[in-house]
């Protein structure tokens, strides 16, 4: 039900919606040629003896861009934060004390059934684009254990995204404004999600501790894994943190919402 | 009209500029959330920016835009953009907002020019962040480059002058486009995006121009020099601060000229497509 009416919502607007989401492809233009004026200035920058810079050369850079959109699309959650804390804010909440629907469950099945509506339209833009740009994949398709992994951690990319959210606007609970609160979290979300650039530039002391945080999950480590960058002997390591990230994250946004309802007085008419 | 009722631009101007701030001072908390948030943009792109220069000398073999010149670029694109963004934006999008509820009625029937009231009536002060942002940006890279090493070099006063009059220019440049995005409104009914194509329109014009003179930039290059002149916004002025006045190509003088011309160009065409969406403009609602 609630599927159909995301997918109802969505065709209502295809024509605008496609052009809307090829136009999100624009900043990777000035990207591609951006990253080529790098490249040509350190050393050559495509064919044999080609420059890297991080581990990636200039095509992986490009390809790296594509997949990390990809990601992104999967993982990135509009206004989820700041909807829950609206909610606790304005009292709406208490519906879902009354009625035996799970607040976090429903939110959940919601983002779903907008992620598939998304991508029953977008992807038509997506492949055109990917088509196009079909030259800077040199390294082919991935084999299919990479694939199986990169799916996976689109999947996990998506409920990281959702739960790590969902987490911050529980803070709403304890807090009653959060919009400041939800901006530095973006921010940091936006930088060290591998949204910009690949997040092995970053200086080897800042890496080490980007490593170790869960917002590679959301746009890098796909991308990474699409493009056979993380060695095959650390995968399943990395899946694994991965998971127990997840795991933590999912506990964690449980815990702070049963706390929170405990606390919780009922704002609002 | 006659000339008794004619308006003082300037007072009408003065009184917008005070009522926007009375506005953003009553709402201090939000005016000092959102000065903070455009603040951070602005160090996300520098840290994003000193990566890069972390593993390159330049943004281009031979171009010379090293990690102070390029820097001096970027404080030029957030000059221009934080104007804009301060004077024009909140108009632009208050303007689609006036054609969907029919609330243009009221500004065509006050004395005094259309354009001049939608796109002066709203000044976003907290944008203004971002232009000292731009000028720290600048004052930092402008010593760098005047106290290295390698190859110091300081602007001289001519260059500085030219730098404010092309600042001016490019930011006549984004306001026509400006202008010519919302006046689309008028025909289209509503337009959400505009801030959105804005956002992608501008993105080409945050980079040295040589970039995309290769290959299949080539046919961009000469769309976003010619037909959209938002290449030449930021290039000219930020050229002209970063590198010697003296030698220069002989394209860079015509780029410099064709910018002048760009300007009265893109000014004069916004006000014709401002005037004809207007003649096409049928009132909503009742």
């Amino acid at each position: 039900m609630v599927l159909r009416t995301a997918i109802g919502e969505r065709l209502v607007y295809r024509g605008d919606f496609a052009l809307g989401t090829l136009m999100r492809f624009l900043p990777i233009v000035t990207q591609i040629f951006l990253w080529y004026a790098v490249f040509d200035s350190i050393g050559k920058p495509t064919g044999d003896g080609a420059e890297s810079i991080g581990g990636y050369q200039f095509e992986d850079m490009v390809a790296y861009y594509l997949i990390a959109m990809i990601a992104r699309a999967f993982s990135s959650m509009p206004n989820l934060a700041a909807g829950i804390s609206r909610q606790i804010r304005e009292g709406e909440i208490k519906r879902y004390l009354i009625q035996p629907i799970d607040l976090i469950g429903f939110l959940l099945l919601t983002r779903i059934a907008h992620k598939l509506a998304y991508y029953a339209v977008a992807v038509a833009p997506f492949a055109l684009v990917f088509f196009l740009c079909r030259d800077y994949f040199v390294a082919g398709f991935p084999p299919p254990h990479l694939f199986v992994a990169f799916l996976g951690s689109l999947v996990m990319g998506f409920l990281i995204g959702f739960f790590l959210e969902a987490a911050i606007g529980m803070i709403g609970f304890w807090f009653l404004e959060v919009s400041s609160l939800l901006f530095v979290f973006m921010l940091f979300s936006f930088f060290l999600s591998g949204h910009m650039f690949p997040l092995t530039l970053l200086p080897d002391g800042v890496a080490a501790v980007v490593q170790w945080l869960p917002f590679k999950y959301l746009a890098y480590f796909p991308a990474a894994v699409f493009l056979g960058k993380v060695p095959d002997d650390e995968l399943p390591m990395e899946m694994a943190v991965e998971a127990a990230w997840l795991t933590v994250l999912i506990v964690g946004c449980r815990f702070a919402y049963a706390r929170g309802v405990r606390r919780y007085s009922g704002y609002g008419g | 009209m006659s000339q008794a009722t004619r308006p003082s631009y300037i007072r009408v101007f003065l009184t917008f500029a005070r009522n926007s701030l009375v506005r953003d001072m009553t709402f201090r908390t939000n005016f000092a959330l959102q000065c903070v948030s455009s603040l951070g943009w602005t160090l996300m792109n520098v840290g994003f920016y000193l990566i890069v220069f972390q593993h390159t000398e330049s943004i281009g073999e031979g171009t010379g835009w090293d990690r102070d010149r390029f820097f001096v670029f970027l404080a030029t694109t957030w000059f221009i953009n934080s104007l804009v963004q301060a004077f024009f934006m909140p108009n632009a999008e208050e303007f689609s907002e006036l054609i969907r509820t029919g609330g243009l009625d009221f500004a065509l029937l006050k004395p005094i020019d259309t354009q001049f009231l939608i796109s002066f009536r709203r000044i976003d002060w907290s944008a203004l962040a971002n232009f000292f942002a731009g000028m720290v940006i600048a004052i930092v890279a402008l010593v760098r480059l005047a106290s290295r090493e390698s190859d110091p070099y300081t602007p001289s006063l001519l260059a500085s002058g030219l730098y404010f009059v092309f600042i001016a220019c490019g930011v006549a440049i984004m306001y026509s486009l400006m202008i010519c995005l919302s006046a689309t409104s008028i025909w289209l009914g509503r337009n959400q995006t505009l801030y959105n194509f804005w956002f992608y329109i501008t993105n080409f014009s945050r980079y040295p121009m040589e970039i995309y003179n290769r290959g299949w930039g080539q046919p961009l290059f000469g769309f976003f020099t010619f037909v959209v002149p938002v290449l030449v916004v930021v290039n000219i002025p930020a050229r002209l601060l970063a590198k010697p006045l003296d030698p220069r190509s002989p394209w860079e003088i015509w780029l410099i000229a064709w910018g002048i011309v760009a300007t009265v160009l893109s000014v004069v065409a916004s006000r014709m497509i401002f005037k004809l969406a207007l003649l096409s403009y049928r009132s909503a609602s009742s």
